[in-house]
């Protein structure tokens, strides 16, 4: 359960989220849609604990524990998995060596013994089938060249293999066709699970035709002033976020 | 500017695991340098007489030349009279025959160092391939091993001291001539001093049936260590060959002053690969090897080939530039190098490709790494000769920066007599990004292990050149000497 109460955020010392809060019971969808500049990528960061978002008050409570002051890969051991709106690319290291770090870095944060080299393979491969990535993808440098499809379903698989209990996708669906995001909200609609909640951020209302939320958040002005079932995200797409926004104010 | 790129240039305390020192009872000649420390360097080598007169030739060469200052290093004159030329383990005098005899400290040296000088131990190991080692501590070799079983091939593996009396004719026809006593200020004072280091000769036809290494540690204070090493390569053979060093933390600087010469005949191949993690000072900039070494290869014969590949992590001060000399009709010579330069690290390497032949070729491929408030140059000469017809080189510089107090700087030359030469000449500098670095950490990998991460895939390329079991090692250095460079 991801519970966010009164986030204050700043950014280069200028105040972004102003009182930002919200809760994510286990196994639930939730979206927060938001016009240009509203927080929503500093509310991704800011969850997932980028060096350079300041909390200048509230909290960020997962699972009961406050998680505000931890590092990045002490959340992430925790289970909260960010998929980036733009996946990094690492030249020189392959997909599959990424892979193998990462869950052995998370492993170790947890204290659990880290994966065989079998294991890990046969872990791999069998996710991998899953979200129709090839063997050549798993072999080549993390993301480079990669196409915008190809980035977004190599950030699934990793969401797949770590098994966060939290994931907030960032803009999942920027950069891909329409084929392409139906194929990556597949893959992210296979890992929904009771003890999974999904936080999708996005500025448009065609991704959640895909991924169907329980529940839509607007972020405007850096709070939530507006939350619904899906149908909010209708009104939206009908009336734009002004119209919407000024009729909640 | 982000608060991560703030955090890239804290330098915390780094760790040289290498940093121990040895009481070993030692022998010296006296300290400083004149004609009588070269007559006793030779006398205790029990030298013949042409190499007595080689070296006083090139010590009165030496007296007449000037130190080099064209690299980019920053460094105080060296006092060349403040250091001891030779030192050796009291218990080499007595010369052990094989292992056993050899003085128990030293082997625990090895030991901690995880050297194999146990041929059982080695053989023991059924995974790992056979590696025969020459382990020269200072002035001397301690032991090498396997050498019955290279034997059985013709494959000579002695320290060069041993070589000069078992095979003194190979000696006196192959040294100095790709190195010549003249050649620069350093290979001259080695010329002058050399007191170990390996001679290797592979027969022709002769695939050598296992790699070759040497083991070069300084241990005693204020001495200098001037290997030598020599590798003839007959006509059809390979060989490849490895070399790692290490040296005690201490606070001043000693000298490292090597010269290594390769020589491929007719349709050989040599493959050289260096880990050099010398002592590189503290992260203060106190102490550390200042490692100034010649090595060049020359492919003398038609379709012979040379590879470089080195990963130099260590050292204060690091001038060295190995080469080819691709003398023979469509030789081949390669450089593959990793340069890291942290903390007060400075590091001017590179290369030399001299094409003569017709259709040669050579490729340069340069990863070099600066972090902390280190300076890191890549210095490349690619020359080509009028006669060179069909020649071609393909250059790859590329330097990664951690922070913005360190430098990276790429000097190429070029010189192309032949109008029908290709060359292509590529060059990058590029800084891990922040977003990068969040990447990993938001995916549980820490920032140290991040790093470690992104800068072996920055250096993949070079590393896939070392043999298997070496490059583990190298990756792991990669990591520990960036250790402390990101906050």
């Amino acid at each position: 359960m991801l519970e966010i109460k009164d986030l204050h955020v700043n950014v280069f010392g200028k105040e972004i989220l102003k009182g930002l809060s919200l809760t994510v019971p286990p196994g639930e969808v939730h979206a927060i849609m938001g016009p240009n500049g509203a927080g929503k990528s500093t509310t991704s960061y800011t969850l997932a604990g980028r060096a350079g978002y300041e909390v200048t008050g509230g909290e960020i409570d997962f699972y009961g524990e406050d998680v505000t002051a931890l590092s990045p890969e002490e959340r992430a051991a925790k289970g909260i998995f960010l998929a980036f709106q733009y996946p990094m690319e690492i030249p020189g290291v392959s997909t599959m060596n990424f892979l193998k770090t990462a869950m052995n870095a998370q492993a170790k944060l947890r204290n659990e013994p880290e994966l065989d080299a079998a294991q890990f393979l046969r872990t791999v491969r069998a996710a991998a089938k899953e979200l129709n990535i090839s063997e050549d993808m798993l072999k080549r440098p993390l993301n480079v060249g990669f196409s915008g499809g190809e980035k977004k379903r190599n950030e699934t698989l990793q969401m797949a293999l770590l098994k966060p209990k939290l994931a907030i996708l960032d803009e999942m669906d920027s950069g891909l066709d329409i084929d392409a995001l139906k194929l990556v909200a597949e893959g992210v609609n296979k890992l929904r699970a009771p003890d999974r909640s999904f936080l999708v951020i996005t500025h448009y209302q065609r991704l959640l035709d895909y991924i169907v939320p329980d529940v839509i958040h607007i972020l405007a002005g850096g709070k939530i002033v507006m939350s619904g079932d899906k149908s909010l995200a209708l009104q939206l797409e009908e009336n734009g976020y002004d119209a919407v926004i000024n009729k909640a104010a | 500017m982000s608060e991560e790129t703030d955090t890239l240039q804290d330098l915390a305390d780094q760790k040289y695991k290498y940093g121990f020192v040895s009481e070993i009872e030692s022998d010296f000649a006296p300290k400083g340098l004149n004609e009588d420390v070269i007559r006793f360097i030779s006398a205790k080598k029990d030298e013949p007489d042409w190499l007595l007169q080689y070296r006083l030739d090139a010590y009165r060469r030496w007296l007449t030349l000037e130190e080099p200052t064209w690299a980019k290093l920053d460094y105080p004159k060296i006092d060349f009279q403040d250091a001891y030329y030779y030192a050796a383990p009291k218990s080499d005098s007595d010369k052990p025959k094989s292992i056993d005899d050899v003085d128990p400290e030293l082997l625990r040296v090895y030991e901690k160092l995880g050297i194999p000088l146990h041929e059982q131990e080695v053989l023991a190991g059924v995974e790992q391939r056979k590696v025969a080692v020459d382990a020269v501590f200072d002035s001397v070799s301690v032991v090498t091993t396997f050498k019955e079983e290279l034997g059985k091939v013709g494959v000579i593996f002695c320290p060069i001291s041993e070589a000069l009396k078992t095979h003194p004719e190979l000696v006196k026809q192959y040294l100095g001539t790709v190195v010549p006593a003249s050649d620069n200020f350093y290979a001259t004072l080695n010329a002058a001093v050399f007191s170990e280091g390996s001679f290797v000769y592979i027969p022709p036809g002769v695939r050598c049936p296992m790699e070759l290494s040497t083991y070069f540690r300084i241990n005693a204070a204020k001495s200098g260590q001037f290997e030598r090493t020599l590798i003839i390569a007959d006509k059809g053979s390979y060989v490849s060959y490895l070399e790692g060093c290490t040296a005690p933390q201490r606070d001043e600087n000693q000298l490292h002053a090597a010269v290594v010469e390769l020589i491929a005949m007719e349709d050989a191949e040599i493959k050289y690969s260096t880990v050099q993690n010398w002592y590189p000072g503290d992260e203060n900039g106190k102490g550390g090897i200042y490692n100034f070494v010649t090595k060049r290869g020359d492919c003398r014969g038609d379709r012979s080939k040379i590879s470089w590949t080195q990963v130099e992590t260590g050292s204060a001060i690091t001038w060295k530039y190995p080469s080819c000399v691709l003398r023979g009709d469509n030789s081949v010579g390669e450089f593959y190098s990793i340069a890291i330069a942290n903390n007060y690290q400075q590091a001017d390497t590179g290369t030399k490709m001299l094409h003569l032949g017709k259709n040669t070729s050579s490729r340069i491929i340069s990863k070099g790494i600066s972090a902390g408030k280190a300076q890191n140059t890549y210095r490349g000469l690619v020359s080509i000769h009028a006669k060179a017809d069909g020649a071609r080189n393909f250059t790859q510089c590329d330097s990664l920066l951690l922070g913005d107090q360190c430098g990276a700087h790429t000097v190429p030359y070029i010189q192309s007599r032949n109008p029908k030469a290709i060359l292509e000449h590529e060059a990058t500098t590029s800084k891990i990004s922040d977003d990068q670095l969040f990447y990993c950490l938001s995916r549980g990998i820490p920032t140290e292990e991040a790093v470690a991460l992104i800068v072996n895939g920055f250096c993949r390329e070079v590393l896939q050149q070392l043999p298997m079991e070496f490059a583990v090692e190298a990756q792991k250095l990669v990591g520990i000497s960036l250790e402390g460079s990101v906050g």
